[in-house]
């Protein structure tokens, strides 16, 4: 038999691993940062500059991490893995040169557009439409190099780590493409098709499947891969692996819709979700176990070897994280979680335990064999491995303690039926905890620069390995178990992939026909004394969005006494027809909001703005001086309304010609009546005017009706 | 909520395209041997894991 030579590429893995640990240091040191602004809100420095406060910070934070970080780390491991496994390189390094600068030009544009304010406000896919775009594009890119491959293959069995890939990449093209409908405004601004609930249901759907198709099936490929590797020895059963895959890949997508216990979401649907979410611990832990028992005759091994010891946490990580995941989806459960520090600190362990540290295990095995040389220092390993650990535990410990003890203060009552402590008690008692949280983050960040020390002195030592020489027979006319069903046969003659593909390329042309029509008649308002916004509310209220006020504040009271006692009656689905898009948030650093209009008088936001401490002391919101400095965008009003009227809000027709007159009428007026009672002078038409219009306006149609 | 339809529809989409790779893979003969394949990725790594 003649052996085929060829050779796999080093330097793409190369370079994504680099860009792996560029990016992951810079996301976590943002991620420290934004940690320092909560306990401490004067290093969010808004006096010299908008652009660095925790609203535009966080989101910056996010993405980095999820899409630099763990991105780059999933296709080093991909463009490293791949190739071996299927015995032939990858299909086009041409591709592979595009898929890694398009990716890294992505991140860059992320970063900046974040950091200037332009996001679509919505949670982990807040980059606006033309960054939509590029990732499509690029992820079409990385597609085509990876199915390539897999059709040129020498060796015909797929790997599991392969299905794992596989898996992750048709479901994140589509997650992405259905939760970015939207309408662009202009360049970078546009609006999400769905409103409201709605918004919200596509949201959470996209929001879970992102942490389960970019954040752990990949890093499972990786696991499948590099574990065996590192440990030298077979996965513990290799039929467990399979049925993980095809068990986690089935119940996955159905999970959604535990984001949304107590809210407006069908009953049947939050069950749905709960059951799925419930269901999930099986396939997860025999991923875990199946990870763990691997090591099984070789924990000597784990003593001595780093690599290990990484990713035995990380194994251990993803178990706590999907054993938590589920409970967190019970609703009791959920009714403490849900808002708090505690969703914060399930969602690290997932981020440093198992992302984490799958990703340096990873690269110190990695890096030492592109290099063709041994670890520098594998004590420098070992401490970082002890750092990165304890700087875990520091960051997760006091968030849970935070969240409980938030918790019993929220719904602690006085005898007398009152709540008894305000929201700002409850703040300030967490601030400690804040502390110890940035302080473990700022651990865990320091074992990562120690490892970057480690790696470089490796790669001085050794010599990069531009490629790796390899042969094997090339594939042979398969066997095929004999089939008489129809429908085998009429798989036998298409190729497998351009089916699938066709199915989903037929399936998001449907649907593109059929949103528009259901999702415009959806939103006839039920509620009638729910209003579009006014044109200065609608300003105010992308204002809101640009600043990022969701990272905090969340818009969506829960049926609970102590909710409804300290907020005001509990949100309804139909008062949110008109959010395009959703601001329900998910986390309550400071409180809802679903009912501030009315609450305080407009002099009281306007000082709220500029010194937050002056009308809340002990608050750590960050002041926001450029509100009073930066004047409404008006030139922007006449696309926006003319867009809200697209997807179906009524304004009346011709109105984008005439809104800017109601628009400074109503900013006249608010300027007016803060001269008038307050004696507070502002020019008309500020930014600060529009924040306080929108703010005022929020949660009141439906105030009358109940009370 | 009939955004709920449009996510079902995704949703069973992705799930029947993996439904469909799934039984390509049965009928492939990708599950027949389930001990070889955990073997066979570490090949080289006498080459390797010694640098």
């Amino acid at each position: 038999m003649n052996l085929d030579k060829f050779s796999y590429d080093n330097k793409l893995p190369r370079l994504f691993a680099i860009a792996c640990i560029f990016w992951g240091a810079t996301g976590m040191l943002l991620g420290v940062i934004a940690a320092f602004q909560l306990a401490f809100p004067i290093l969010n420095f808004s006096e010299y500059f908008p652009h660095l406060t925790f609203g535009r910070l966080r989101p910056v934070h996010t993405n980095a991490v999820i899409f630099a970080f763990v991105g780059n780390a999933i296709f080093t491991g991909v463009y490293y893995s791949i190739p071996r496994l299927l015995k032939t390189p990858m299909w086009s390094e041409k591709l592979g040169k595009i898929h890694f600068w398009g990716w890294q030009f992505i991140i860059v544009c992320a970063a900046v557009s974040l950091l200037m304010g332009f996001t679509t406000g919505k949670e982990y896919a807040e980059l606006e439409w033309p960054i939509d775009i590029m990732i499509t594009l690029i992820w079409v890119v990385f597609g085509f190099n990876m199915f390539g491959t897999i059709l040129t293959r020498r060796e015909r069995h797929l790997y599991v780590a392969i299905w794992f890939f596989i898996g992750s990449w048709v479901t994140v093209a589509l997650l992405h493409i259905v939760n970015s409908f939207e309408i662009p405004v202009s360049f970078m601004k546009s609006y999400s098709w769905y409103a409201g609930v709605q918004d919200a249901l596509v949201q959470w759907w996209y929001g879970h499947n992102a942490v389960a198709f970019f954040l752990t099936t990949p890093f499972l490929g990786l696991m499948y891969y590099f574990l065996p590797k590192a440990a030298d020895r077979p996965v513990y059963s290799y039929r467990l692996s399979i049925v993980h895959f095809w068990s986690l890949i089935f119940l996955y997508i159905w999970a959604g819709p535990h984001h949304l216990l107590y809210t407006a979401l069908p009953d049947w649907a939050q069950s749905l979700g709960t059951v799925f979410s419930i269901m999930l611990i099986l396939p997860s832990w025999g991923g875990m176990l199946n990870g763990l028992f691997t090591l099984r005759g070789a924990w000597d091994k784990v003593r001595e070897d780093p690599v290990l010891k990484f990713f035995v946490v990380a194994v251990t990580c993803y178990g706590m994280s999907t054993f938590e995941g589920p409970m967190m989806s019970l609703k009791n459960v959920n009714a403490i979680s849900h808002y708090s520090d505690w969703t914060v600190a399930h969602v690290h362990i997932g981020a440093l335990g198992w992302n984490g540290f799958l990703a340096f295990g990873m690269m110190y095995w990695l890096i030492p064999r592109l290099y063709k040389t041994k670890l520098y220092s594998v004590k420098l390993a070992s401490t970082h491995f002890w750092i990165g650990t304890l700087g875990i535990l520091l960051y997760a410990i006091p968030m849970y303690w935070s969240a409980f003890r938030s918790y019993f203060m929220m719904k602690a009552f006085t005898p007398e039926g009152q709540l008894q402590y305000e929201f700002i008690d409850i703040v300030q008692t967490i601030i400690p905890f804040y502390i110890m949280r940035a302080v473990g983050g700022t651990i865990f960040l320091i074992g990562v620069f120690i490892m970057i020390y480690n790696l470089i002195k490796t790669a001085k030592a050794g010599v990069f390995q531009t490629q790796e020489d390899a042969e094997a027979a090339p594939l042979t006319k398969a066997y095929r178990a004999p089939s008489n069903a129809i429908w085998h046969s009429f798989l036998e003659r298409k190729p497998l992939l351009l089916l699938t593909l066709s199915l989903l390329v037929v399936g998001i042309g449907g649907i593109v026909e059929m949103v528009p029509t259901f999702l415009v008649k959806e939103n006839i308002p039920t509620i009638s004394s729910v209003k579009p916004y006014s044109p200065l509310e609608l300003q105010g209220r992308d204002i809101y969005i640009r600043e990022g006020c969701y990272n905090c504040h969340s818009q969506m009271i829960r049926p609970f006494r102590y909710e409804v006692k300290r907020y005001g009656e509990y949100s309804k689905a139909g008062e949110y027809v008109y959010d395009h898009p959703f601001q329900w948030g998910s986390k309550r650093t400071g409180p809802d909001l679903a009912r501030i209009g009315g609450k305080y008088g407009d002099a009281w936001h306007f000082n709220h703005m500029l010194e937050p401490t002056s009308m809340a002391p002990g608050s750590i919101m960050p002041s926001y001086p450029s509100l009073f400095e930066n004047n409404i965008e008006i030139n922007s009003t006449r696309s926006k309304i003319h867009a809200m009227r697209k997807m179906g809000v009524p304004y009346p027709d011709g109105y984008e010609a005439i809104a800017n007159n109601d628009l400074q009428k109503q900013a006249k007026e608010i300027a007016y009546k803060l001269k008038k009672d307050n004696d507070i002078s502002i020019p008309n038409n500020k930014e600060i005017l529009a924040i306080i219009a929108y703010l005022q306006r929020v949660g009141k149609d439906i105030k009358l009706e109940k009370h | 909520m009939s955004v709920i339809i449009l996510l079902l529809i995704v949703s069973i989409c992705i799930a029947s395209g993996f439904l469909i790779a799934f039984l390509w893979s049965v009928k492939d003969g990708q599950m027949d041997d389930d001990t070889s394949p955990a073997q066979r990725i570490l090949f080289d790594n006498n080459k390797i894991n010694k640098p």
